[in-house]
């Protein structure tokens, strides 16, 4: 009778291990895509690296909501601007995660919020400015909890 | 649509950069879930998100699932005239929420 319940524990715990296998098996975008949706924005141009900085938790404990800011360092006159700020996230099952679209308007190109992460990577900002010229800059998170994989 | 929290400076001097904090009470449902019985959670997340000044447009954000749920959002803009500052978020089944804030500009 012992070894029937043990089997049965044993069964029923690798049931239990299944699951969250299971659950894991949400689509992961791939470079690829996140490209893709880079390109959407930039066209046939290219991004130089620079002039925008993210700020995150190098360390975040819980996946579901990580204080992201982006600065874009420009003057923000009328001649001389930021258009729009560009959030991907490569490792996310959809990589987009936001668009922000400034003007001379907004007086200092710095926008707050807080973001899902699928798991650890890097998150790339790409920023418009008004001379047609692309810039970005990139940061690295480590993810403890993931977010999407919670009932 | 929810309860919307707006943190901002309703006096500033003309040509003073302000910042503008917003909060907003939203589930913001990827998609990406389950329900207990194995079914997908449809999504349910705010999409849009316009700051008009005076009727001028100011600052416009798009949202997609990797936006935490419960959206904060800071950014800032420039004391211009007194007026009234408009927030309106828009979220993919259509609804709308709009928010006033009055500035004096001295």
């Amino acid at each position: 009778m012992l070894s029937v319940s043990r089997r049965q524990f044993i069964l029923a715990a690798a049931g239990g291990l299944a699951l969250p296998a299971a659950l894991r098996g949400v689509a992961q975008a791939s470079p690829e895509s996140a490209a893709v949706a880079m390109k959407a924005i930039l066209g046939d141009a290219a991004s130089r690296e620079g002039k925008v900085s993210l700020d995150v938790p190098p360390i975040a404990e819980n996946g579901n909501s990580v204080p992201l800011t982006v600065k874009v360092e420009s003057p923000m006159t009328a001649a001389d601007h930021v258009r729009s700020i560009h959030v991907f996230a490569q490792e996310n099952p959809l990589p987009n995660v936001a668009h922000f679209y400034l003007g001379p308007r907004a007086g200092k190109a710095q926008v707050s919020t807080r973001i899902r992460l699928f798991t650890s990577q890097k998150l790339v900002a790409i920023a418009a400015l008004s001379d047609g010229s692309f810039w970005s800059g990139s940061a690295e998170v480590v993810i403890t909890l993931a977010a999407c994989i919670e009932e | 649509m929810a309860r919307a929290l707006i943190h901002m400076p309703t006096e500033a001097r003309r040509g003073e950069v302000i910042e503008v904090k917003t909060l907003i009470s939203h589930p913001m449902e990827t998609g990406y879930r389950r329900d207990s019985m194995g079914q997908p959670i449809p999504r349910h997340i705010i999409s849009r998100f316009v700051c008009t000044y005076n009727g001028e447009e100011v600052f416009r954000a798009e949202f997609f699932p990797a936006i935490a749920a419960n959206p904060f959002l800071s950014f800032f803009t420039v004391a211009t005239e007194t007026g009234e500052v408009r927030f309106q978020w828009t979220d993919d089944q259509g609804n709308t929420q709009t928010e006033t804030v009055r500035i004096t500009v001295v």
